[in-house]
Parts: structure tokens; C-alpha cells; sequence
């Protein structure tokens, strides 16, 4: 049995519960993650551009502010606990490929070949002209 | 206030000294706190604060060069002289800096730095503000330019001061206690110059009355809603001289410092 917690990567590290911590930490010792999203420009999705500690919601935003905002353009930012994001144990499992299903893949169909050979003939017909 | 705008040529000589003395004054103190906060990068209570701060501080400064550099413009000389070798001899002369006695004491605890941020950003947002009315032009588009960087600043100190007020009994002491020790110092932000008449009649700046008046207004309920008592402003001996060159004997060994590099070959290129 391996140590649950709200905090993902707690529990990706697969700590046995049983397991002595060799000193004992003060609750206030760590303040909480959270994980920090920003939008380059109006209208883009936001994304993930890292971690920080802060104690409490505003104070992250506030400090997610100079920590991610201040060397590039920063339309909006988004802070979220990250013991609020959902994983499963050993993803990298769950997510393995097989080689027989590439019809899957995006690039598994044959459209390129017909729009490349397209936008040519529409090429050659333009310098006829 | 009148409804005319001017730049550096339409003002008349007193109004010139008028403006040269606040650029003087506000420049100073950003330049001067701004080294001061500093100090923190690399020490600050956690990794992401420390980033904060100094990013700050070094906001302050570009405040600093960007007042020097209209001062430039009016005649004086170039922002890295006017910062770094103000007596034009290559000696300090604290005397010649008119940054008020609040900005000049060292960093002491974080208690004491972040209470000093507080209350001294809340007065740099409001003069700001106040400046973005200005009828002297170039100052009017600083204070617009600085608008978003310090609307930032005040919500980084009023989340703290919030924070630190309801932390634990210790926080909560010892920001009252940064409280008391900062006032007197805090007061002397405000001190009159001999041109705030000039100032106000010419509509370049309300004064240091009306600065201090907006504050106590902004500051009080903060305070409040912190959980921290504010001191009565009124039977405090205010901290005054800064912005006439008397100054506390902590400013010569911080422009020494400041201007160490510099000063051992002021034509090097950076």
C-alpha cells in the first residue's frame, strides 16, 4: 500500500505508508503548491508554465505574477492548487502506444499527398497565366 | 486645477525650479529605496518573494532614471551623473540627494521592508496618480506609462499586510510594531518643499498636504482590515530635513557603496 495524497505528484512517487520520516516537519514548515497558467495574447489558450508556493490563492497570484509575468508579454494568469489536478498512478502506462493503430494518428492519412498534389496543379495553371 | 498643458519650454522660471525640486525629490527616493530593496535579492524569505521584490526594486529604479532623464531634458546633467556622481567631483555629498529620511534606514527584518513598501507604494501610486493630471506634460505621460507596474505593486503589499496581519500572533505583532517604528519616518514622505505653492497654482502637482491627506484615507482602512492599530498620526514627531539634504546617517554609507563601481572610472562603457 503505497501513501495517498490530495497532491499528485505525492502520490506518483509511490511512498510506502509504513515508511518512518526521518524528521519530523512542522505543518507550517512548506506552504501548498500551485501551478501557474498564463495567456500570451487575448483570445490563446492559457498554459502551463510552472510551480510555486504560496499560502493561500491571492497570495499566489500575486507572487505568480513576477515569477511568470514579468520577462514576456502576460495578457492574463490563472492559478490553481495543484492538488486540485486529477492523474492516474503510472500514466505513462495507460498512454502506450501500439504500432498496429496507426490508422489513429493524424498523420496516418493519405489526404497530404492529394492537397500537396492540389495546391501544384493550382500553382502551374497561376504562372500559366 | 487649470485646464493647460505645458512642456519644458512654456514654464516660467520659478515653475522650472518647482518642477526641478519634485523630479529631484521623487527621483531620489525611488533611486535610494530602490537600492535599498534590493539588498533582499538573493536573502528574501522564500525563492518566489525574493523574485518579487527585486523585481520591484528594480521597477523603482527605472522610475528613478526616467525622472533623471526630464531633469536631462531641463538641463541638469546626464541620469547615470545625476544617480551616481551628483556632486560632479567624483566625491559623495549626501546633501546634494533630497530623498526623505524613510527610504535611506536599512532593510532591518522583512517586517520592517514590507512595511515600508506598503506604506511608502501606497504614496507613489496616489502622487502617480495625482501626476497623471499634471499640466506639465512629460510628467503626465510618465505617470500614465507607470500606471499598470504600480497598480501591481499596491496589491503585492496590500495582500501581504493583509496576509502577515491575520497570520499567527507573532506576524501580527510584529507588523504592529513595524507599524509604529515606520509612521514617523512614513510622515516624512510629506515633508513641504519652499515651491508647493508654484506647484499648485501652476496645476503641476496638488501638493504634499493633498498627497498626505489621499493617503491617510487609502491607508486607514487597510490598516483596519489587517487587524493592526494605526498610530495617531497627529502627536507623532515626524521625521523631516530629507527633502532639504539633512539626512540620516545611514544615506553616505549607502551611495558610497552604490557608487563604488562607479566611481573608479565613471567614462567606462557598459
Amino acid at each position: 500500500m503505497s501513501l495517498k495524497s490530495l497532491d499528485p505528484r505525492v502520490t506518483r512517487l509511490g511512498i510506502p505508508e509504513e515508511q518512518e520520516l526521518k524528521t519530523e516537519k512542522s505543518p507550517l514548515d512548506q506552504w501548498q503548491t500551485y501551478e501557474v497558467f498564463t495567456q500570451a495574447k487575448t483570445g490563446a489558450h492559457h498554459t502551463h508554465v510552472g510551480s510555486l508556493h504560496a499560502p493561500n490563492d491571492e497570495m499566489a497570484y500575486i507572487l505568480a505574477k513576477e515569477q511568470f509575468g514579468r520577462r514576456s508579454k502576460v495578457t492574463s494568469l490563472w492559478v490553481a492548487k495543484t492538488a486540485f489536478f486529477v492523474t492516474a498512478e503510472n500514466d505513462d502506462e495507460l498512454f502506450a502506444r501500439n504500432d498496429e493503430k496507426m490508422y489513429r494518428e493524424a498523420g496516418g492519412f493519405k489526404v497530404m499527398d492529394r492537397i500537396n498534389e492540389f495546391k501544384a496543379k493550382v500553382k502551374s495553371e497561376k504562372s500559366k497565366e | 486645477m487649470t485646464s493647460r498643458t505645458v512642456n519644458m519650454k512654456e514654464l516660467s522660471q520659478i515653475e522650472k525650479d518647482a518642477v526641478k525640486d519634485l523630479l529631484f525629490r521623487i527621483a531620489d527616493d525611488d533611486l535610494i529605496l530602490g537600492h535599498r530593496n534590493s539588498e533582499w535579492t538573493g536573502i528574501g524569505p522564500i525563492l518566489e518573494e525574493d523574485i518579487a521584490f527585486s523585481s520591484m526594486a528594480q521597477d523603482k529604479l527605472g522610475y528613478a532614471q526616467a525622472y533623471y532623464t526630464i531633469l536631462n531634458e531641463m538641463g541638469e546633467a546626464d541620469p547615470d551623473t545625476l544617480a551616481f556622481n551628483r556632486s560632479g567631483t567624483g566625491e559623495v555629498n549626501e546633501k546634494l540627494y533630497k530623498c526623505c529620511h524613510f527610504t535611506e534606514y536599512p532593510i532591518g527584518e522583512y517586517d520592517f521592508s514590507l512595511m515600508r513598501h506598503f506604506l511608502f507604494y501606497y504614496s507613489e501610486a496616489i502622487r502617480m496618480e495625482m501626476l497623471m493630471h499634471s499640466t506639465f506634460e512629460p510628467l503626465a505621460n510618465l505617470a500614465k506609462k507607470f500606471r499598470g507596474e504600480i497598480r501591481y505593486h499596491i496589491m503585492h503589499a496590500h495582500t501581504w499586510i493583509k496576509q502577515l496581519g491575520h497570520g499567527s500572533e507573532e506576524s501580527r505583532a510584529r507588523m504592529q510594531s513595524a507599524l509604529n517604528e515606520c509612521m514617523p519616518l512614513a510622515l516624512g514622505i510629506f515633508e513641504q518643499s519652499e515651491y508647493e505653492d508654484t506647484l499648485i497654482e501652476g496645476g503641476i502637482f496638488p501638493g504634499e498636504d493633498k498627497l498626505k491627506e489621499v493617503w491617510l484615507e487609502q491607508i486607514t482602512p487597510v490598516i483596519a482590515e489587517s487587524a493592526l492599530e494605526m498610530p495617531d498620526v497627529n502627536t507623532i514627531e515626524v521625521s523631516n530635513g530629507g527633502r532639504k539634504g539633512f539626512h540620516t546617517e545611514y544615506l553616505k554609507p549607502l551611495l558610497e557603496e552604490m557608487t563604488e563601481v562607479y566611481r573608479i572610472d565613471p567614462e567606462a562603457e557598459w
